[in-house]
């Protein structure tokens, strides 16, 4: 088959120039089958399974990488939601040594990430759910590599707002229990959350899911960035297509090593998630495609009609690409993870307000924000159930990952190091909703369900 | 043996000896060489190899550190990459 230079350029330019890579390979891996009466047994399952398959996804993936040039940066493993295989063991103590044995079985293998350590609470909260929560500022502060996550909601339960109340003050504690409150870096509450994400921190193994399978993650704003600036002159419609081409072009990269890599680990392959998917390295921002778009920063009004727009067309790429497109695929806008994003709030372009709006229309939520660490449990609560309850709504993922960090004013900087970057500490609205968020229960689910 | 095809991309600016030196490494690793075209692609100077690999005496990993150690010598970047990244990217 005959390729013109133009064309050999573009794709070896995608990895030379414009930081191309998968960014993720998760491995989705059971754990009902290593369920034991006998707690020690059961670690040890849950040890051998998870090692062994990390161990395998790591040897597998290196030979793909030299073979297409693309980097697979993070190799990890999602696990089916711990509280389902903990409830006859369902006692903090235990919750922490499961995982301990996990933060083990992942260290010991070389894999950063571990995801899954978490519940499925929209319809209430069972004994080991409500045994979880209660474990996790230990867990968070106790581990390395495990994360945590929490579905309080759905469009079709509607949201468990007993559940949101409890996750303040857990957050709280666990800012208290971990240097720059990192541990809260570790943890994401949902509603409408995919059974089939490959991205830390929220990634679980889904109920509905095989014994094992491979999902990948392939990001590129970079990519998308360098295609804008080369049309500035192109109307909306003319900017949503040289998105779309490019972000079918990536998708196939990515469901092409992501078919090769179960292949060769003899899993099924589930999903490619095409989301734009930030880092902290020059020119690897989405807050940048949507400065180039013509916005002088992310946050400035008409920001939202810019995602919008991003969003849709990545979206429409990866469809055409991929018959598995995962539940997330679209752009997250993490803001201690993107230079832009970062930089945009130091200038004073983003607020908190703004960012719940991009939300919104984005793949996911408030994403890596820290706020000051004096922010009352239930005003974290308050922020965390604004922005779920629009993806109740809007029948779609909504999440949140927020550090309130200990000692820290707004306009100061906390930073995470690595993968998770600096977090500039954003302004939080000073009125309270203590009242509302008092009453309790469960916003009924919405009209939208309403469906059958 | 099928044949075992793979591109190797060199962007950079251009100079004297870059066939040469590529090509060169390519017969010492018993990588032939079945088509070579360039050009100029927004200001870079362009140069595409596609080559079989099928009798090759060196791993694919090898040959492509041996690549990229000549591209930082000649202030180049070379990628080399297996055409099927460039059939589902550019074909459908």
């Amino acid at each position: 088959m005959k390729f013109d230079v133009e064309e050999l350029f573009e794709t070896a330019n995608m990895t030379l120039h414009q930081n191309l890579d998968i960014r993720t390979t998760t491995l989705g891996v059971n754990l009902k089958d290593c369920i034991d009466s006998d707690f020690a047994a059961f670690q040890d399952k849950v040890y051998r399974k998870i090692n062994g398959y990390a161990r395998s996804l790591i040897a597998q993936a290196r030979p793909l990488e030299v073979k297409y040039g693309i980097p697979i940066v993070n190799k990890r493993i999602s696990i089916t939601p711990v509280s389902l295989i903990m409830e006859t063991h369902a006692t903090p103590e235990k919750y922490l040594a499961m995982a301990q044995t996990l933060d083990r079985a992942a260290r010991d293998a070389g894999i950063d990430f571990i995801g899954g350590f978490g519940a499925l609470v929209q319809g209430g909260l069972t004994r080991s759910d409500a045994v979880l929560i209660e474990a996790l500022p230990a867990v968070l502060a106790g581990t390395e590599r495990v994360c945590a996550f929490l579905n309080v909601g759905s469009t079709h339960a509607g949201l468990n707002l007993d559940a949101v109340n409890l996750i303040g003050p857990m957050l709280l504690e666990t800012a208290a229990a971990t240097p720059d409150a990192i541990g809260c870096a570790k943890f994401v509450v949902f509603v409408n959350a995919p059974e089939d994400n490959p991205f830390m921190a929220g990634a679980y193994h889904g109920i509905g899911e095989p014994d094992v399978t491979l999902n990948v993650g392939i990001s590129g704003p970079g990519v998308v960035r360098s295609v804008v600036e080369k049309h500035r002159d192109c109307d909306l419609t003319q900017l949503s297509e040289v998105i779309k081409r490019t972000v079918f072009k990536i998708t196939r990269a990515g469901e092409l090593i992501g078919r090769e890599l179960a292949r060769d680990l003899g899993v099924p392959f589930g999903i490619v998630d095409i989301s734009l998917a930030s880092t902290t390295a020059a020119g690897d921002s989405v807050a940048n495609v949507v400065e180039a778009f013509g916005i002088e920063h992310i946050g400035a009004h008409g920001s939202t009609l810019a995602i919008a727009l991003l969003m849709d067309a990545v979206k429409k790429g990866g469809a055409m690409a991929s018959g598995n497109v995962g539940g997330l695929s679209g752009t997250f806008i993490p803001v201690s993870e993107d230079a832009g994003m970062i930089d945009a709030v130091l200038k004073g372009a983003l607020s908190l307000d703004k960012l719940e709006a991009l939300t919104a229309v984005c793949s996911v939520g408030l994403d890596m924000f820290a706020i000051p660490g004096d922010t009352p449990a239930e005003t974290i609560a308050a922020i965390i159930a604004d922005e779920l309850a629009i993806g109740i709504i809007n029948d779609k993922t909504t999440a949140v990952r927020v550090i309130p960090a200990p000692g820290r004013q707004a306009g100061d900087l906390v930073s995470f190091g690595g993968l998770l970057g600096v977090a500039p500490v954003m302004r939080v609205n000073p009125f309270s909703a203590r009242d509302f968020l008092r009453r309790g229960g469960r916003l009924p689910s919405t009209v939208m369900s309403m469906r059958n | 043996m099928d044949r075992e095809l793979l591109f190797i991309t060199v962007i950079g600016q251009d100079r004297k000896g870059i066939v040469a030196r590529i090509s060169g490494l390519l017969y010492e690793a018993n990588v032939n060489i079945e088509d070579i075209s360039q050009g100029i692609m927004e200001g870079y100077f362009v140069m595409t190899m596609a080559v079989d690999m099928r009798d090759a005496n060196r791993d694919l990993e090898a040959l492509s550190a041996a690549l990229g150690a000549l591209g930082d010598d000649m202030g180049m970047r070379i990628q080399i990459q297996h055409q099927n990244v460039f059939k589902m990217m550019h074909r459908i």
